[in-house]
């Protein structure tokens, strides 16, 4: 069984002003294609060292699964917890049970924006900034920076996801990352986040 | 921002910078209190067609100017920390110091280890160096497969580095996470930045052609400097 790229749900515009057309052309057809023929690479050399039973093989594709395998799960949580700008997906309005999460557990939605800013622009390097919510869904939510390619572990749910690998941004706002960060809040998913929160993500590959 | 990317600005912020500054295998000596971003030894256009002076700019204006700034923010509050007897504080700013005071050595020898191809950028390394590559690597050509291998493999930001074992004498290569200095047991002689702002503006997602196009401008001399 061999992963696939994903659909965008939207035109590689879409996104625009938030994120320009280059930027997601570049980030799907190439940056995440390329994570899902290394996890397909991964995936059957890893076959083949356990019909082997090549035990020092298979740790050693641990962490090739662990890249790749995690750049294909959130990429893909990615690409649909974003909505153009203007849709209604973006309306904060369609996700009644998460933002009562979020003013209950920060004590306002503004208060919440702040700190899962602080959390994406304090990263050190590669990685990405999730809104979780821990053990389940309708869990504590906690805002949660993975290194690298890391994904969210079950059981605990990504609501949301934010990238802030440079190659997310860097074409259209070089080192101004915090005009990125700005800007994603246009474009969140809250209907998505909303559907995550209550029912969390069944398979993160099947979405 | 438009300014800032224009060529004929280049002169002007290059003369901003004014620290007196030191750099080789040893490290960095400030003679000021605080880190400076030292000046580029060649223009920001230099090393093209290899790296392309808009990505040298940004990368040290921009980048490298917040990793000094960051840096002396850190070490003021460690100081601060110091001051108070503030074992919690100290502790918690280890990942600060390491992570601003390590992307401001890196590039500071990144910077030297670099030459534009008129002042010797890619002339083969020689003497004691060349010897060293050849009895390790098999070849100048070998040692540079090896290092971009090391490079493509790097999982997120990082640097690759020839290093010298200080235990052993012997060269080796490595590769370190985000701003990672190299520290310890090793010796950084050769860095590469194989962080995406050093090249995603010109190369986009086709990493291995920057790694390819940079031996053109690596700066052997500086790398003999170090490893004599």
């Amino acid at each position: 069984m061999s992963h696939t790229l994903p659909a965008l749900p939207y035109a590689y515009d879409a996104l625009e002003p938030v994120i320009s057309k280059q930027i997601m052309e570049l980030h799907h057809q190439k940056h995440h294609q390329a994570y899902v023929n290394n996890l397909n690479a991964a995936l059957s050399a890893q076959a083949s060292a356990a019909s082997a039973d090549d035990v020092p093989t298979l740790i050693a594709l641990q962490q090739k699964l662990r890249f790749n395998g995690g750049g294909h799960i959130n990429h893909s949580l990615f690409w649909k917890n974003l909505t153009p700008p203007g849709t209604p997906g973006n309306d904060l309005g369609g996700a009644p049970a998460l933002s009562e999460a979020i003013a209950s557990r920060w004590g306002s939605h503004e208060a919440f924006v702040k700190a899962f800013g602080a959390e994406l622009l304090g990263l050190q390097g590669s990685g990405w900034g999730w809104l979780v919510s821990k053990g389940g869904a309708k869990g504590q939510l906690e805002i949660v920076t993975t290194k690298d390619q890391d994904p969210i572990n079950a059981p605990d749910v990504p609501v949301f996801g934010v990238d802030m690998w440079e190659h997310a941004y860097y074409l259209q706002y070089l080192n101004n990352k915090a005009g990125y960060v700005e800007g994603i809040w246009k474009i969140i998913h809250w209907a998505e986040a909303e559907k995550r929160y209550n029912a969390g993500v069944e398979n993160l590959l099947k979405l | 921002m438009a300014a800032l990317l224009n060529n004929s600005a280049r002169v002007a912020l290059r003369s901003g910078a004014s620290a007196t500054f030191k750099a080789g295998a040893a490290g960095l000596t400030f003679t000021r209190g605080k880190a400076t971003l030292p000046d580029l030894p060649y223009d920001y256009g230099a090393l093209e067609p290899s790296i392309s002076g808009k990505i040298m700019e940004l990368h040290h204006n921009n980048h490298h100017k917040t990793y000094v700034n960051g840096y002396n923010t850190a070490v003021e509050q460690l100081e601060a920390a110091l001051a108070k007897g503030d074992i919690n504080a100290q502790i918690a700013l280890k990942p600060a110091v390491n992570f601003h005071g390590g992307g401001h050595l890196n590039h500071s020898l990144f910077w030297k280890n670099l030459a534009p191809k008129s002042a010797g950028g890619g002339e083969p390394p020689s003497g004691a160096l060349a010897k060293a590559i050849d009895s390790t690597y098999g070849g100048l050509g070998e040692f540079q497969s090896k290092m971009n291998a090391a490079l493509a493999g790097v999982q997120g930001s990082g640097w690759a580095w020839l290093v010298r074992d200080k235990l052993t004498g012997r060269i080796a290569i490595r590769t370190y996470a985000n701003q990672d200095p190299v520290v310890g047991q090793w010796e950084p002689l050769l860095g590469i930045d194989a962080w995406e702002h050093a090249y995603y503006l010109q190369y986009q997602n086709r990493k291995a052609e920057y790694f390819s196009a940079i031996w053109d401008v690596i700066n052997w001399k500086e790398v003999e400097k170090r490893f004599a």
